[in-house]
């Protein structure tokens, strides 16, 4: 607590010293999380990942010369305050491009305002929706579902497993996922064989397991984010289901272990290469940006850094980019975005464009297999 | 009446003149919600405050409206200004189906039958996802438009939300003061008594029960139209909370009340931004405080407070 009082006023210190000593005003750039509220899991790590990058810049003597501001509010992940605070960060704090927010629902409903605005907005949320079809302000760091999909789809088609189950979560991380599950499947030749959803807050999926253990599946895939999805690896366990059980990139933290225990032995996941950044070789070219980016993080919250943060580091070092790049007024931060090229992200490897706002490949997910409480890459 | 009637007047103008005070910031954004929220809690209001009767479910009615007006006008081309009535009507048609059965109950058993139909609306929002959209939500709803003008700006939906609202509140006010607001009144203080001296009491619950939900419909066509998208989070049953939250602070029976609390819970957490993580402990404790020592809300609670400063000073004179 007096270490976040003491940091409060550090900075209103050094914010006062600093316009005071430099002659050149900071950039102000504009951050939505959801830091309170159902999806602080992710709105927390991303704030946190975004002060501390911002503050590194600043330290490093900003971008061309001129510092870095961040202003940051809490959305409580609601769609409505979310749309409030976005037309405060551009019209009263006059911010030149928005980082946020944490979830698809609030980006779908800010986009109207960024569009109207012109102010570019870098969500952090991993909808597909949000760049599907491209909006002229709108990019994400946030990898989309689809790729996910395609990652677990890949591996089950190499080993033959064609008939799968899914199980998806009833919000909005799981209905994109379950659209994504259904759309790609003739794709690489599978086919669903059970349809179910479960409520974000149910504490016992048994009844939808049954069924699927009833049905010919040979591969269940869960779409969820915590604590559902450790609560299915449980129910399968308890249930002694055998097929083998295949989770979203929602749950790729150590939580899920945490929560799953013995249960998460042996679940497969496609996840954001953070995770086992010390697992990559050596020529991986994401491998200095990762290192660098989890090493940081332990050092400021003493947490791991997950992929959620990451998606707050991509965002301000694609906007530091393009600012120096030349960029300054929103346009031509806009401009400057959409020229991104071969940008070695916490999220991947990004190349954005006039007609791909999303900016990832498929190699922005590895698959990993939990072996002894801990990651391994599954080749 | 010739009181209400001024008072109502000078409430317009400070509504209509307000905008020059904020020259087109974000704060006039909040504005326009704080209209939408003052229409859904005298919707709340007129059953609760008048009525005597609970509803944990009104963020529901309100969901409908913004997702009917919603669907009709993306899905189905709808005009904005056609699907707004026939969402209220569709609206106002189910709680009164809904309404006898439910309106049967008293108390605690009210409080969770309404309780439970906010619940089931919310879930059919989330789980019909090929009409609703889901989880993540309705996107591409339209503006209003009327004579040419789009209302696409803040200061734009300030004055068309404001003017709707400043209408429900003068209707609501001649409501209060009519014949149906005295027996509602009567059927608050004793539902026997309302009976003994004829007051259909089972039919005038449901008919204000319909009521409530028809402008509660009409403020969510309104946000559906302001806001351009909308989501199932938005109409949970925490905002249902937030609703009785408003009515409850801002003084039970009063429609003016009713907008001192909307405008109270809504402007609250702006102001109190600045205190950053602690926003939400200093939130909760004016709260408490608040129903502690107004227990007759704000619109009776204040005007009490500069009573009794301006007595304690006088006594002090004396002295």
């Amino acid at each position: 607590m007096n270490f976040r009082l003491l940091s409060f006023l550090f900075a209103a210190v050094t914010m006062l010293l600093s316009t005071n000593v430099f002659a050149a005003a900071p950039i102000k750039i504009g951050a939505l999380f959801a830091v309170t509220g159902p999806a602080a899991f992710l709105g927390e790590p991303e704030r946190n990942t975004a002060k501390m990058i911002v503050d590194e810049i600043n330290k490093a003597g900003g971008v061309k010369g001129r510092k870095l501001e961040l202003v940051s509010y809490d959305t409580a992940g609601d769609a409505t305050k979310a749309v409030q605070l976005a037309t405060k960060l551009i019209k009263d704090d006059k911010v030149v491009a928005i980082i946020g927010p944490s979830t698809t629902g609030e980006t779908m409903a800010v986009i109207p305002v960024a569009e109207k605005e012109q102010i570019p907005l870098i969500s952090c949320s991993a909808g597909s929706k949000i760049t599907d079809p491209v909006k002229k302000w709108v990019f994400k760091t946030a990898q989309n579902d689809s790729l996910a999909v395609g990652r677990i789809y890949e591996y089950l088609q190499k080993h033959k497993q064609t008939n799968v189950a899914i199980l998806t979560v009833s919000d909005g991380f799981g209905a994109s996922g379950r659209e994504q599950l259904k759309a790609q499947a003739a794709k690489y030749g599978i086919k669903i064989v059970s349809d179910d959803t479960y409520g974000p807050k149910d504490t016992d999926m048994t009844a939808q397991l049954t069924k699927i253990r009833g049905s010919n599946a040979q591969a269940i895939i869960c779409w969820g984010t915590n604590p559902g999805p450790a609560v299915v690896a449980k129910n399968a366990r308890q249930l002694g289901v055998k097929t083998p059980l295949f989770m979203s990139h929602g749950v790729s933290s150590k939580k899920f272990i945490e929560l799953a225990g013995d249960a998460a032995e042996g679940v497969k996941l496609p996840s954001g290469k953070v995770l086992v950044s010390d697992l990559l070789p050596k020529s991986e070219s994401q491998k200095k940006a990762l290192v660098s980016f989890v090493k940081d993080y332990q050092n400021h919250y003493k947490a791991e850094g997950d992929h959620f943060g990451g998606h707050a580091w991509d965002a301000v070092m694609l906007l530091k980019n393009a600012i120096e790049r030349g960029a300054e007024t929103p346009s031509s931060i806009r401009d400057q975005l959409e020229k991104t090229r071969n940008f070695f992200g916490i999220g991947g490897t990004f190349n954005y464009s006039a007609q791909d706002h999303a900016g990832l490949g498929k190699d922005a997910f590895v698959l990993v297999e939990i072996k002894n409480k801990d990651w391994v890459i599954v080749k | 009446m010739k009181r209400e009637l001024l008072k109502f007047v000078a409430f317009s103008v400070f509504v209509l003149l307000l905008p020059l005070q904020f020259k087109g910031g974000y704060l006039m954004n909040v504005l326009v919600f704080v209209g939408i929220n003052t229409m859904l809690a005298i919707a709340l209001n007129l059953l609760l405050g008048y009525a005597g009767q609970i509803s944990l479910g009104h963020a529901g009615f309100f969901g409908l409206g913004a997702y009917l007006s919603g669907i009709l006008t993306t899905t189905y081309a709808w005009n904005p200004w056609q699907a707004m009535p026939v969402a209220a009507i569709i609206v106002g048609c189910m709680a009164y189906l809904i309404g006898f059965p439910v309106l049967k109950l008293k108390g605690h058993y009210l409080a969770m039958a309404t309780l439970g139909l906010g619940i089931i609306i919310y879930i059919v929002f989330n789980e019909t996802v090929d009409l609703t959209g889901g989880p993540s939500g309705l996107s591409g709803i339209p503006y209003l438009e009327a004579g040419g003008i789009v209302f696409d700006s803040d200061v734009k939906n300030y004055y068309l939300i404001w003017g709707i609202t400043l209408a429900v509140v003068l209707f609501s006010i001649n409501l209060a003061n009519s014949r149906v607001g005295r027996a509602l009144r009567a059927v608050h203080d004793s539902e026997v008594a309302a009976q003994v001296v004829g007051v259909n009491a089972r039919l005038l619950k449901v008919q204000i029960f319909a009521l409530s939900a028809v402008i509660s419909s009409l403020a969510g066509s309104l946000y559906a139209h302001t806001m351009t998208f909308i989501s199932p989070a938005s109409f949970g049953f925490n905002f249902s909370v937030e609703l009785l939250t408003m009515v409850v602070i801002g003084g039970l029976g009063s429609v003016y009340g009713s907008f001192l609390g909307a405008a109270l819970l809504t402007l609250l957490p702006e102001f109190l931004r600045a205190a950053q993580d602690y926003d939400i402990i200093i939130y909760g404790g004016l709260l408490v405080l608040m129903v502690m020592f107004m227990p007759g809300g704000l619109v009776r609670g204040v005007p009490d407070l500069f009573r009794r400063i301006f007595k304690s000073r006088g006594g002090a004179d004396h002295a």
